[in-house]
This record gives structure tokens, C-alpha cells and sequence, in this order.
């Protein structure tokens, strides 16, 4: 059950923003995708959730051809940059969502929708907040609804592009060891994209260092660290 | 410094005041004292003869007219608005801006002109016009014709004001409703609708305003028929034209009521839910 990318590439008009990025991961792994902006990062996590199309090039998750499936139905949970909350709706209703969308068969019934939600707010640490909507909430508190929401799918692959972006050094930090301790404890494999490096060591089993739609390194973080392969990475870790 | 703190973007009060004075002079003399007239002149002969205008049948024949009309053409417009909008705002296709433009059309083409085009296609001597007669089909100087008017020139109505809100929203959270496996149709009825519905409402009554309004293309294609192709506006032409003020100012009176009153259906909407259009404006 492991995570097989094989030479994703995808163009937009000429622009090459992906040129064949490759990478395993073994299922339950915490993958942390550096690099500087534009590089490709959030169009690999999109190619990933089924938002956009490879143009060439294959994934496999779960013994399945990942990217012939219809995103909805690939569960995997995404954490967008700009939160996507949806603005007319409270912070319960985002969150029950995903499981309130589910045909009929597999749809939970309301009280099972409710006590879920009330988990997921206890979670997230937001559990008075469940009747207020997103406009009402602080950056912070509106990336941890967003997160609540991806899990609430129960993914098997949670894609989180740059969740701290918005917040501080200090509110990130804490952040990061929860984010990964709910990694653990959901069992997914995540995608993790940030600008930020020291954070990428600190909570990711491995590291991809993306420059320009390829992946230039990818490793654990304490390799890459020790034994950068190109100039390109040298540069970036030493910025 | 001295003096006291002015807040820097307070313009002087003099200049505020004329341009208060301005504003409302403004807005008195070209809204409201017409539709003070109209009022006026309608019960200029004591309200019993502005009512009995009114209930008359040539009267009423065309009140019902101009609300079935409307009533075909704005469900109608506001289905076809939101697709369009729906299409242009969230899609890409090659002959985007055509459709953009031909959306705008109607309002850009006098309505007399737009009444011509239809009799040129439906009228005796036009292209349908032999194979219609054969088939004893009514368009022209009938109900069809009338809807058909008021649909063409209520068209861009509803598109139009979507398309910027829609296009302004983007695809975000369309795009997380799917990754949370919600299919296209569920995506629709659950955030894309819902996250336009105060812009849609607004459509919704500007439109059938209009189409209950609507005189210069149905003037063309109705035939003046009283009593059964009459619409209000024609109506109230026709009354005038006959030297009959009280009843003309009285049909007139019972539009405007009309457009008064999806004014104050609106404003009720807006009040009722005020902290989730709150909401929805601060992000
Ligand atoms: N829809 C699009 N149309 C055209 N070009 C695009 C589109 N989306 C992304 N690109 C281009 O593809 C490249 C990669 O973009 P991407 O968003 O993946 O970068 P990123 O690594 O996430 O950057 P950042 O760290 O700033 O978020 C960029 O040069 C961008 O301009
Ligand atoms: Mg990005």
C-alpha cells in the first residue's frame, strides 16, 4: 500500500511545471515537499487530489492506478493554501460536509454526522467554535477547520498545501508536532508542502527538495542534510 | 500641532452638504416625484374609480397577461443565467468572449428592433411565416410572441449579474467540495448556488421588473389586441391614447405597486438574514 509516483509531468500553455517527478513512499509516510515558489509544488499536490491532469506519466496508491480515478472518489484529503472553507456555512457544517455528501448507503446517520463532528472539534481544539462561520475565525483557527474537514472523510491520503502558512513562528511550531501526532494516529500517508525547511526536517519522515518541476533530492531529512547531491539543494539549505 | 485632528478621509462639510443636496435633489426629482404623480393623477377621481380601473376585464385581461409573461420568461432567464454564468465563470472554452458578447445583446439592440426580428421570423411574410399559417400556429399578435419578447430582452439579466460574482469567487471551493467527494451536481446545489443566491435574488427581481415592464418589443409583437394582447404597459398606452387619465394612471399605479413591492420583498430578505450576508461579505 505504498505511494508510487512515476514521471508526472504537466505543461500549462508551454510553461513546464512539472518536467517527470518520481517518488515512493511507504504507506504511513510523512512526505515533506520543499522548494522555492514555483517550482511545482502545489501542481504535484493538485495532480495528487485529482484537481488537475497529468499530461503524462503514472501514480499508484493502494495497488490502485491512482490517476485514473475520479477525484471524489480517491478520498484523499486536501488542505488547500487559501483554506477554501466554505464561507455560507458554519464551522459544523464545513466539517460535516464530506460525509453528508456520501450516497445514501454510505452516508452516516445525523447522530453518527454529529458525534463525528464534535470529535473532529475536539480534535482541532475548536469545540466552541462549531456554530460560527469561517468569516468569524482567526487564520489559525480557520486552517485547523479546514484540516478537521480533510479528516473527516477518514483520507487515505492527506494533501496539505503550506497549512501554516498564514501564522506565525511560533503558532506553527505547535501546530506541526499536533499535525503529526493526528498523522500518526489517522495512519494516512501525507503530502506536506511548505516554504519552510526547518520545519520540513523537523516533522517529515522524507524529504523532497523540488527546484523548477523536478525533484532535485529526496531523502530523509538527515541525508539530504549531511550529503546535499546537487548545488542547487547545498544552496537551498544553506538559505 | 494645533488645531483639531480631521480624519483624512473626511471631505470639508461644505462640499458634504452640497453634495448631499445634490444627491437628493437629484434622486426627488427624477424617482420620486414621478411616482408621486402616478399615484396622484390615479386617484385624482377619488380611489373607487382608480379601483374600478383596475378590476375592469380589458384591465385585468392584461394584468394577467403581463404575469404570465413574466412568469414564463423569468424561471426560464434565470435558468438559462446561471448556466451560463455557471459556464463561463468556472470552465474553459474556446468562445468564451463570444458568448460573453452575445449575452449582452439584447441590451444592446432597441427593443423596437428586437420585436422586428421576431415578426421577420414568425410574421406572414416571414421565413416560418407560410409553414406556420399551414400548421395553425400562433406566434405573433398571440401569447407566444409576447413571451417570446420578454424573454429576448430580459435575457442578460440574470447572466450578467453572476457572471462577475462567479467569476470573482473562483473555483476553491468548488474544487474542496469534490476532493471531498461531493459529485458535480451535489458541488452545485451545496456551495456553488448557495454562495450566489443574494446576487441570483437580485437578478431574479431586476429581471421581472423588466419583463413586467417591458413595452417597446411587445409593442411590436402584440397586435394591441384589448383584452387579450394587451400587456400592463401596453394597456396603460392605450388608456392614455383614449384621453382615459384616470384608468391609465391607475394601471400605471398598480405596476409601479408591483416593482415597489419586490423592492420590499428584497429589503425584508435582506433584514431577515442580515448576519449571514454579514458573514458571507467579511473573508
Ligand atoms: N493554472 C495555471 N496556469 C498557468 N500556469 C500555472 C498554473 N498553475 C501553476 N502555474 C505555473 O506553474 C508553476 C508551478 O506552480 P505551483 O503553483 O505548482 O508552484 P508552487 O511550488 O506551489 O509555488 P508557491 O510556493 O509559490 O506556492 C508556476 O510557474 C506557475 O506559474
Ligand atoms: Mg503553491
Amino acid at each position: 500500500m505504498s505511494l508510487i509516483i512515476d514521471s508526472v509531468a504537466k505543461r500549462f500553455a508551454r510553461f513546464p511545471a512539472l518536467n517527470g517527478v518520481s517518488l515512493n513512499a511507504p504507506q504511513g509516510a510523512f512526505v515533506a515537499l520543499v522548494g522555492p515558489s514555483g517550482s511545482g509544488k502545489t501542481t504535484l499536490l493538485r495532480i495528487l487530489g485529482g484537481l488537475e491532469e497529468a499530461d503524462s506519466g503514472s501514480v499508484r496508491f493502494a495497488d490502485l492506478n491512482w490517476l485514473s480515478m475520479p477525484a471524489r472518489e480517491r478520498k484523499a484529503g486536501f488542505v488547500f493554501q487559501q483554506y477554501a472553507l466554505f464561507k455560507h456555512m458554519t464551522v459544523a457544517d464545513n466539517i460535516a460536509f464530506g460525509l453528508r455528501v456520501r450516497p445514501r448507503r454510505e452516508r452516516p446517520s445525523r447522530g453518527e454526522i454529529r458525534d463525528r463532528v464534535q470529535e473532529l472539534l475536539r480534535l482541532v481544539q475548536l469545540e466552541e467554535f462549531g456554530g460560527r462561520y469561517p468569516s468569524q475565525l482567526s487564520g489559525g483557527q480557520r486552517q485547523r477547520v479546514a484540516l478537521a474537514r480533510a479528516l473527516a472523510i477518514e483520507p487515505r491520503m492527506l494533501l496539505l498545501d503550506e497549512p501554516f502558512g498564514a501564522l506565525d513562528a511560533k503558532v506553527r511550531k505547535e501546530l506541526r508536532v499536533w499535525l503529526r501526532h493526528i498523522h500518526d494516529k489517522a495512519g494516512v500517508t501525507s503530502i506536506f508542502v511548505t516554504h519552510d525547511q526547518e520545519e520540513a526536517f523537523a516533522v517529515a519522515d522524507l524529504v523532497a527538495v523540488m527546484n523548477a518541476g523536478r525533484i532535485e533530492q529526496y531523502g530523509a531529512p538527515a541525508d539530504v542534510r549531511r550529503d546535499p547531491k546537487t548545488k542547487f539543494v547545498a544552496e537551498f539549505l544553506s538559505a | 500641532m494645533s488645531g483639531k485632528f480631521q480624519n483624512p478621509t473626511q471631505d470639508p462639510l461644505l462640499l458634504r452638504i452640497f453634495l448631499s443636496l445634490v444627491a437628493i435633489g437629484f434622486v426627488a426629482l427624477f424617482l420620486v416625484l414621478p411616482l408621486l404623480i402616478v399615484f396622484k393623477e390615479a386617484l385624482a377621481d377619488g380611489l373607487g374609480k382608480a379601483f374600478a380601473a383596475i378590476i375592469e376585464p380589458d384591465a385585468l385581461s392584461a394584468v394577467k397577461l403581463s404575469l404570465l409573461a413574466a412568469g414564463i420568461a423569468v424561471p426560464l432567464n434565470t435558468v438559462f443565467g446561471i448556466s451560463a454564468a455557471w459556464a463561463v465563470a468556472k470552465h474553459d472554452f474556446s468562445g468564451k468572449t463570444i458568448l460573453v458578447t452575445l449575452i449582452d445583446l439584447p441590451f444592446s439592440v432597441s427593443p423596437v428592433v428586437s420585436g422586428l426580428i421576431y415578426v421577420l421570423v414568425f410574421g406572414l411574410q416571414g421565413w416560418f411565416g407560410s409553414y406556420l399559417l399551414d400548421h395553425d400556429i400562433h406566434i405573433l399578435f398571440a401569447l407566444p410572441g409576447i413571451v417570446l419578447a420578454t424573454i429576448f430582452v430580459t435575457f442578460p439579466f440574470v447572466a450578467r449579474e453572476l457572471i462577475p460574482l462567479m467569476v470573482d469567487q473562483g473555483r476553491d471551493e468548488e474544487e474542496a467540495a469534490i476532493s471531498l467527494g461531493a459529485s458535480g451536481f451535489s458541488t452545485f446545489c451545496r456551495v456553488t448556488l448557495p454562495n450566489i443566491k443574494w446576487g441570483l435574488l437580485y437578478a431574479v427581481l431586476l429581471c421581472n421588473a423588466r419583463a413586467l415592464g417591458e413595452f417597446g418589443a411587445v409593442s411590436v409583437v402584440s397586435g394591441h389586441i384589448r383584452g387579450q394582447t394587451n400587456t400592463m404597459p401596453l394597456h396603460v398606452e392605450l388608456l392614455y391614447n383614449n384621453y382615459d387619465y384616470v384608468g391609465a394612471f391607475a394601471v400605471a399605479a398598480l405596476l409601479a405597486l408591483l416593482a415597489l413591492l419586490t423592492l420590499v420583498f428584497k429589503t425584508i430578505l435582506e433584514w431577515r438574514y442580515a448576519d449571514e450576508l454579514a458573514a458571507m461579505h467579511r473573508h
